[in-house]
C-alpha cells in the first residue's frame, strides 16, 4: 500500500489527472502480452525527464517499487508490477525530437511507437531497420529495454546496433547521458550498451539517440512453400553458404501454417509443411537477379511453389501473415509457453528435430516459427493449463528444450528478454560467477532495489 | 423478439483476447489518449474483471467504457477477432440497466423512439441551427447526436425542409424482370441529407429496379446502442424487421454505413431469429457492383473537367471488409479523378454518440485525417456514410480547407445527370 501522502506528492509532480489509484486503472495496467496480471498500487503517466527524475527520487527515498511501462507488449513479464508499487507509463512521452538528415541520426522520446518512427524517417529517405513483429504498437523505449530484434536483423542487426546514446534516469533519480550523436565514441565506459537490454532494471530511458541508414531503394518479398521443414532449413544453409545475406529469412513450420492457413487469404497447398519468407533489398536493378539466384539455390530442397510479391500491398500481405502468427496460436490451445531460443545458424535443423522429439515425448503441441536466418526460433509450447499436471509437464518440456539449446551452444532468449518468465532458467545459461557480477552492477545502480524489482534475477539466483 | 446479448454471452470471446496489444495500432481513441483504458485490450480486461466480480461499474470504468467509438477498427485487425465493439455495447447496457439512462441517452431515446417527434423536430429545420439552438427542446435525437452545449463549435450542414419520406411514395414499380429493392434510409439520410437518399432512389429507378420504401421504418438503433439503451434497440429492430416483411423484397439497401452496421451486423449478433432480414441487407455500392452497374459506368465517356476526389473508409463498412467497392466506383466514374489519401481508413471520430460526450477527443481523432487530405490534393472527399460526411466536413472546416465532404452517390448522380430526369 502506498500512503496518501505519497500519492499527494506524485500528483503534484505530474498533475492530478495523470495519477490514479482507481481499480479500473490498476486493472488496465496490470498485464502485458504474457497475459499474467499483478495489480500496481498507483499508475502514473509522465510527460518529461524531470517528472521521471522527481518520481524516482521520491520512490528511492520511500523504497517504493517502480515499473516502467511502454506499450505493454512484452513477452517475458518485464512490465508486470509483481511487487506492486508505481507503474510509470511512458506512452505520452512520444515526441520525435529531431531527425538529422545530414548526420543520419534521430532523437526520440521513449514512447514513440516503432512503426510510426519508421514511417517518419522513411518519408525522408532514411531507414531504421529493427522490426519486431510488434512494431505497429511497441514503443522504442520498450525496444531499447528488451533489445528487440526482428526479421530484418539477420542483415541489419538488432536494436542495440542502432542506439548511439541515451538519457537515463537512474534508480537513485540522477539524470545521466550516455554516448552521443557520433558513430564513434570511446570516451569512458560504454554505458549505452549496458542499458540496452537491461529490461528497465537499471533506470528509465527518457531520450534515445538512434542511428539511421539510407533507405534501400527497393525490396522484393518471396514466399516459398516447402515439402518438409528439413528442406526449408537446408535451403537456409544453402543461401548463406552461397554468401547471400537476404534482408529476412523467416520460417513457419507445419503447425504454424495450420494456424494461419484460414486467415491468410492464400491457398497454401496441403502438402506444404514449411514456409520461408525471404526478402532482399538494395538497388532495384540487382534485385531481380538476386531473387532468381535465391530461387535457384533453394529449388532442390523440395520446393512446392513460390510467390513473388510485385507490389507493396502484396508484400505487406505476406508480412501480415507472419505478424499474425503469434497471437493466432490460441486456436490450438489456450495457454502458451513462448520461448525465443537461438542456436548457431547451422544447427537449426538439429534443433527443430530435437523440438519434435520433445513434443512427442511429452505429448504437447509445439509450434515453431521465427528467424531462420539468425537461428532465432520462436518455440511455442501450447497447452491447456486447466488440465491436471499440465503445468509440470510444460516445465519439464521447457527444461529439456533449454538443455538442448545450451548443448548446441545456443541461448535461451534472442530478443524477448528474461523478465519473470525466464528468470528461473538464467542460471542454466549464465554461470554463477557471471550472474553475480550482473547482480553487483544492479546493486550499485539500485541500492534499494526499487527499479523493476524481481526481474531478470529470480529470487533465488 | 430479438434480444441483445448480455456480457455473460461474451465470456468465451473475452477469454480469447491474448493481450498482444495489436489493437493499440488501430484504435482511434488510443491514438489520441495513449492510455490503456482507451484501447480494446484495456476494455476487455475490464470486461473480464466485471465477469469475475473483481470490479463494479464504478466511475473510472464507466469513463473508459464511454471512450469507445464502437467503430470495430480493433476487431478488424485483432488476430482473434475479439468483438470489442459488441462487448462495449453489452457493458453499456449493463450500466444503463443498473443506473438508468444518461441525460443524453434519455434524450436520444425520446426522439428516435418516437418517429413522429423526430419528423416534427427535423422538419422545423431549427433543430440544427446553432442560432435557434437555445429554443430547441433538449430532446432532439439528431441534435443530440451531433450537437450539445459542450460542442458549440461544431459546424453543421444546411438543413433541407422536405425529408425523404415526403419526396417518395412507398412503392415505385420498375422493370418486372429486375429485383425489388427495399430502401432503408436511416435518420441522417432521411432528415439531414435527403438529397443523398434521393440520389440513391433516382439511380435505382434509372436502372429499372422496383423500390419498396416503407414509411414505418424507424432508426436503425446505432445511437441507442451507443448509449446502452438495449430495450430501445430491441424495439427498433422489431419495428424495422416487420416493416420490411410487409412487401416481398430481394434486397434491403442502405447508403449509410452506420445503418448498414446497425440493421445488418448488429441485428445479426442479436439472439433470436431475424428471418432472412439480415441476409438481404446490402450496402448500395456492393449492390451496384454485383448488378454489373460499374461496368456500364466504365463505358461512359470521360469528362474533360474531372474533379479530384479521394475516399474515406467509414468504419462500419471497413470492418465488414467493404473497402474495394466504393473505390472501384470512384475509379470508374467519368467525372472523377480518384486519388487515394494516406490515412483513408482512419476513423472520422463521430462514433454514435461518442462525439457528444467527448467532442474534444472526437475532434482530435477527426483532425488526424487532415494531413493526408491536404497531401493528396483532392477538392472533395467522398464517403459512404452521412455521419462521416458531417464529421469530416466539421474537421475540414476547422482546418479551414477548401474541401467538401460528399456521398459517392451524389457523384454518381452527377455522372448520370443527363440520363436521370
Ligand atoms: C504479437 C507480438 C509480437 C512480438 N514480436 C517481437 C519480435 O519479433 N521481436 C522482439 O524482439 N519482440 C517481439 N515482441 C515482444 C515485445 O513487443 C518487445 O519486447 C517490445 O520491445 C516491448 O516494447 P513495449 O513498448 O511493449 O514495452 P513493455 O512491454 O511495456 O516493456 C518491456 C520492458 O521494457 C521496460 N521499459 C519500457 N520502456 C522503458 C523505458 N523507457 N526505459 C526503461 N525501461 C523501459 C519495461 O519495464 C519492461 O521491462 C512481440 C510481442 C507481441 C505481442
Ligand atoms: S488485438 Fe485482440 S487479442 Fe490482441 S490485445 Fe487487442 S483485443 Fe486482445
Ligand atoms: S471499437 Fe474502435 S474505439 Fe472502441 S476499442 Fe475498438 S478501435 Fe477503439
Amino acid at each position: 500500500m502506498i500512503e496518501d501522502r505519497i500519492v499527494q506528492i506524485l500528483g503534484e509532480i505530474v498533475g492530478s489527472t495523470n495519477i490514479s489509484r482507481e481499480k479500473a486503472d490498476k486493472i488496465t495496467h496490470s498485464y502485458d502480452a504474457t497475459q499474467q496480471s499483478y495489480l500496481p498500487d498507483v499508475v502514473v503517466y509522465v510527460k518529461n525527464t524531470e517528472q521521471v527524475a522527481k518520481i524516482i527520487t521520491l520512490a528511492n527515498k520511500e523504497k517504493i517499487p517502480i515499473v516502467p511501462r511502454g506499450a505493454g507488449s512484452g513477452f517475458t513479464g518485464g512490465t508486470l508490477p509483481i511487487m506492486g508499487g508505481i507503474v510509470l507509463v511512458l506512452t505520452r512521452m512520444n515526441r520525435i525530437i529531431d531527425i538529422d538528415t545530414d548526420n543520419l541520426t534521430a532523437i526520440v522520446e521513449p514512447g514513440v511507437v516503432t512503426g510510426q518512427f519508421q514511417k517518419a524517417v522513411e518519408k525522408l529517405g532514411l531507414f531504421y531497420p529493427p522490426d519486431p513483429a510488434s512494431l505497429a504498437f511497441s514503443t522504442l523505449g520498450g525496444n531499447v529495454a528488451e533489445c528487440a530484434g526482428g526479421p530484418r536483423c539477420v542483415k541489419y542487426g538488432v536494436t542495440k546496433d542502432y542506439v548511439l546514446g541515451l538519457t537515463m534516469v537512474t534508480p537513485t533519480g540522477d539524470i545521466i547521458h550516455t554516448g552521443g550523436r557520433t558513430m564513434k565514441n570511446v570516451v569512458g565506459y560504454d554505458l549505452t550498451k549496458l542499458f540496452v537490454g537491461s529490461e528497465g532494471t537499471l533506470g528509465i530511458a527518457t531520450e534515445i539517440t538512434l542511428k539511421l541508414i539510407p533507405k534501400p531503394e527497393a525490396k522484393k518479398t518471396m514466399l516459398v512453400y516447402f515439402e518438409t521443414i528439413d528442406g526449408a532449413a537446408q535451403a537456409v544453409s544453402n543461401i548463406i553458404k552461397n554468401k547471400i545475406i537476404p534482408t529476412t529469412l523467416e520460417f513457419l513450420d507445419a503447425a504454424t501454417i495450420d494456424c494461419v492457413r484460414k486467415g491468410s487469404g492464400l491457398d497454401i497447398p496441403q502438402s506444404c509443411h514449411a514456409i520461408l519468407i525471404i526478402e532482399v533489398d538494395g538497388d532495384a536493378d540487382i534485385l531481380d537477379k538476386q531473387t532468381q539466384k535465391i530461387l535457384t539455390i533453394v529449388q532442390p530442397s523440395g520446393v512446392i511453389d513460390t510467390r513473388i510479391a510485385h507490389t507493396h500491398e502484396e508484400s505487406e500481405a505476406i508480412w501480415a501473415i507472419r505478424r499474425n502468427v503469434s497471437p493466432s496460436l490460441r486456436k490450438i490451445n489456450p495457454d502458451k509457453f513462448n520461448e525465443d531460443i537461438v542456436v548457431p545458424r547451422s544447427k537449426v535443423p538439429d534443433m527443430i528435430r530435437a523440438i519434435e522429439k520433445i513434443s512427442r515425448e511429452f505429448d504437447v503441441p509445439i509450434i515453431n516459427f521465427g528467424h531462420a536466418g539468425d537461428g532465432n526460433i520462436h518455440v511455442n509450447i501450447m497447452v491447456d493449463l486447466k488440465q491436471d499436471g499440465m503445468k509440470e509437464t510444460a516445465h519439464k518440456a521447457l527444461d529439456k528444450l533449454f538443455t538442448a539449446v545450451i548443448e548446441m551452444n545456443g541461448s535461451i532468449s534472442g530478443e524477448h528478454g528474461i523478465g519473470t518468465a525466464k528468470s528461473p532458467y538464467l542460471n542454466m545459461e549464465v554461470d554463477e560467477c557471471t550472474v553475480s557480477y550482473m547482480q553487483t552492477i544492479k546493486r550499485i545502480f539500485d541500492p534499494n532495489n526499487i527499479m523493476n524489482p524481481g526481474k531478470i534475477f529470480s529470487r533465488d539466483s | 423478439m430479438n434480444t441483445n446479448k448480455s456480457l455473460d454471452d461474451y465470456t468465451v470471446e473475452i477469454q480469447e483476447c491474448v493481450k498482444c496489444g495489436n489493437c493499440q495500432a488501430h484504435c482511434p481513441v488510443y491514438n489520441v489518449t495513449h492510455r490503456e483504458g482507451g484501447v480494446a485490450r484495456g476494455k476487455i480486461a475490464l470486461a473480464a474483471s466485471l465477469l469475475a466480480g473483481e470490479i463494479k461499474l464504478d466511475k473510472r470504468l464507466r469513463e473508459d467504457i464511454s471512450l469507445c467509438l464502437m467503430c470495430g477498427s480493433c476487431v478488424n485487425k485483432c488476430p482473434n477477432k475479439v468483438p470489442t465493439h459488441e462487448i462495449v455495447g453489452a457493458i453499456r447496457r449493463e450500466i444503463t440497466e443498473s443506473r438508468g439512462l444518461s441525460l443524453i441517452g434519455r434524450a436520444v431515446s425520446t426522439v428516435i423512439g418516437h418517429p413522429k417527434l423526430l419528423k416534427t423536430l427535423a422538419k422545423s429545420g431549427a433543430v440544427l441551427s446553432p442560432v435557434l439552438l437555445a429554443k430547441v427542446p433538449s430532446a432532439s435525437g439528431l441534435r443530440l447526436r451531433f450537437h450539445s452545449p459542450v460542442m458549440q463549435k461544431r459546424t453543421l450542414p444546411q438543413v433541407t425542409f422536405t425529408n425523404l419520406f415526403e419526396r417518395y411514395p412507398e412503392f415505385i414499380q420498375g422493370d418486372p424482370e429486375k429485383p425489388v429493392v427495399g430502401i432503408f434510409s436511416g435518420c441522417s439520410t432521411t432528415y439531414l441529407y435527403p438529397d443523398t437518399g434521393a440520389a440513391m432512389i433516382e439511380i435505382l429507378k434509372h436502372f429499372g429496379y422496383s423500390i419498396y420504401f416503407p414509411q414505418s421504418q424507424v432508426c436503425c438503433g446505432i445511437p441507442a446502442l451507443s448509449t446502452g439503451n438495449g430495450k430501445l434497440v430491441e424495439k427498433l429492430a422489431a419495428t424495422n424487421i416487420s416493416s420490411f416483411a410487409k412487401h416481398s423484397v430481394d434486397y434491403i439497401l442502405t447508403c449509410c454505413a452506420s445503418c448498414n452496421g446497425g440493421i445488418g451486423e448488429h441485428y445479426r449478433s442479436m439472439k433470436g431469429d431475424t428471418g432472412n432480414f439480415t441476409d438481404k441487407v446490402m450496402d448500395i455500392h456492393v449492390f451496384l457492383k454485383k448488378q454489373g452497374i460499374f461496368d456500364l459506368i466504365e463505358k461512359m465517356s470521360i469528362w474533360e473537367n474531372q474533379t479530384r476526389v479521394t475516399y474515406h473508409d467509414p468504419c462500419h463498412l471497413k470492418t465488414q471488409g467493404i473497402t474495394k467497392e466504393p473505390r472501384e466506383l470512384l475509379n470508374v466514374l467519368p467525372n472523377v479523378d480518384y486519388v487515394e489519401m494516406e490515412g483513408a481508413d482512419l476513423c472520422c471520430g463521430l462514433g454514435g454518440t461518442f462525439s457528444v460526450y467527448n467532442y474534444d477527443y472526437s475532434k482530435q481523432i477527426g483532425a488526424r485525417k487532415i494531413d493526408g487530405l491536404k497531401e493528396c490534393g483532392a477538392s472533395q472527399i467522398a464517403t459512404a456514410c452521412p455521419g462521416c460526411i458531417m464529421q469530416l466536413q466539421d474537421s475540414i472546416n476547422h482546418a479551414e480547407l477548401p474541401i467538401t465532404a460528399i456521398h459517392i452517390l451524389e457523384l454518381l448522380e452527377e455522372a448520370l445527370k443527363d440520363r436521370l430526369t
